[in-house]
């Protein structure tokens, strides 16, 4: 049996691999469309397992009587109400764009204000954490980046225009720039050693092995 | 074919070459790689959660394994695998928390390998490894309330995460848990500068296998890696220097 899963991890893997090299009129492509979409099928079925899962998590803590069972609770009540107004009302009901529009949206919209929040507090910790020279120009970057980014009330008055018509170009376009993609070649190298492991069976993170 | 496919399938190969001729050829002597603190630290959690009897909590983003974002999720499903396996034993097993369906399955699959190899599969509990929600912040919100409520002194986040991973540090700290993170986007390794003490940037994610004795194909994989970036470091070169002297 596990001979049999990598046999289909290797060659659908191969098959989608050598799919984005040949040119787009082969089989080979209109293969690797199939087996990405039903890839993506799967991923779909993949999402209802989870959200079973999670269920199932949140019943446990409900049954168990644990701390914070009334989030779960509601949690459950959402999701099935959710579910039910899809199923039966259809996407586009104004009550399944309510749960969106004042619900899904507005709480996202928090978090992303809270992100702002712990990061200003996280450099600000920064100093204290690790007081090094790094430290420094990562802080003195931001700020610089930051204060020819923002609109000055009194306009763009000398010395200060050199920061956004020279230092901060310069600090953004060509450090910034070639150490983001040192970063993603460095990256893309491991993608793609990670990748052919999966492929050629050596790391399997399938079949409980 | 167009040139730009013959090269990429020329580098596919020859790094499918490297891979696999470092993997079954390698020498006696195992290689030898700069010290990584972020994993050391890690090193020393799993040992204090294991005689503590606090858990581990593991996340591994949401880069589902059908799109682009799937390389760091395999990474740290391999890095779970070598996880659970040391940590099953504990008097809490790890749990771990994931944004994409198909990445949930995977890791309760991997959790149950561990658990297996260690010879304790009867106390494998489905629940360890939850679906926490399928948006950046809902997956975060929920990890969040997992770390919170289930005794977690250490907590280790590889995988594909965008700026949200800083709310989980932040989370982290508050809760006096060591947080160690991981992930592929720069944006958010810029965060992770700021709110972790050691960050794991760029290419370090994918050498988490290496550092955490999963096998000498990931021993391999680093090796490949830094003789590639060497050919790219000359080959740029070697490009530039032609540019400014005209030949090219």
């Amino acid at each position: 049996m596990r001979v049999f899963a990598v046999a289909i991890a290797f060659s659908v893997g191969l098959l989608v691999l050598l799919g984005y090299f040949v040119p787009s009129e082969t089989l080979l492509v209109d293969v690797r469309l199939v087996l990405v979409q039903w890839a993506v099928i799967l991923a779909a079925v993949a999402v209802l397992v989870g959200v079973l899962n999670l269920l199932g998590v949140h019943w446990q803590k409900i049954q168990r009587r644990q701390k914070g069972g009334a989030y779960s609770i509601l949690l459950i009540v959402s999701l099935f109400s959710a579910a039910v107004l899809g199923i039966f009302v259809g996407t586009d009901s104004p009550t399944l764009r309510f749960y969106l529009e004042a619900i899904i949206i507005p709480a996202e919209a928090t978090l992303m204000a809270l992100l702002a929040v712990t990061l200003v507090y996280a450099s600000a910790r920064l100093l204290r954490h690790r007081p090094d020279l790094m430290s420094f120009l990562f802080l003195g970057t931001a700020v610089i980046t930051l204060f020819a980014a923002a609109p000055l009330p009194f306009g763009k008055v000398p010395p200060l225009n050199l920061l956004s018509d020279f230092l901060s170009p310069w600090l953004t376009q060509v450090f910034a720039t070639a150490g983001s993609r040192g970063i993603l070649i460095g990256i893309a190298l491991g993608a793609i050693t990670t990748g052919l492991r999966a492929m050629f069976g050596i790391d399997r993170q399938y079949g409980g092995n | 074919m167009t040139i730009t496919s013959i090269l990429g399938l020329l580098f596919v190969l020859i790094t499918t070459g490297l891979l696999l001729g470092l993997t079954y050829f390698q020498r006696k002597s195992t290689p030898v790689f700069r010290d990584i603190p972020a994993y050391s630290r890690l090193k020393r959690a799993i040992g204090h959660s294991v005689e503590d009897g606090t858990r581990l909590h593991i996340s591994l983003g949401r880069g589902g394994l059908q799109s682009p974002d799937g390389a760091p999720s395999l990474a740290g499903l391999a890095m779970l695998r070598q996880l659970a396996e040391q940590t099953s034993v504990g008097d809490k097993p790890p749990i771990v928390t994931s944004g994409a369906g198909d990445l949930a399955i995977l890791s309760r699959d991997t959790l149950q390998a561990g658990y297996k190899a260690a010879g304790a599969e009867d106390i494998y509990n489905p629940a360890t490894g939850r679906l926490t929600g399928l948006t950046p912040f809902s997956y975060v919100a929920g990890a969040i309330t997992a770390m919170r409520d289930e005794d977690v002194s250490a907590n280790f986040a590889i995988g594909h995460f965008g700026p949200e991973i800083a709310l989980l540090t932040d989370a982290a700290e508050r809760t006096n848990s060591l947080s160690i993170a991981a992930t592929d986007d720069p944006a958010a390794q810029a965060l992770l500068f700021t709110s972790v003490d050691d960050p794991i940037i760029g290419e370090e994610l994918f050498a988490a296998g290496a550092y955490s004795n999963a096998g000498k194909a990931h021993l391999a994989s680093l090796q490949a890696q830094d003789i590639l970036r060497w050919a790219i470091i000359l080959i740029l070169l070697g490009g530039s220097a032609l540019k400014i002297t005209g030949f090219f």
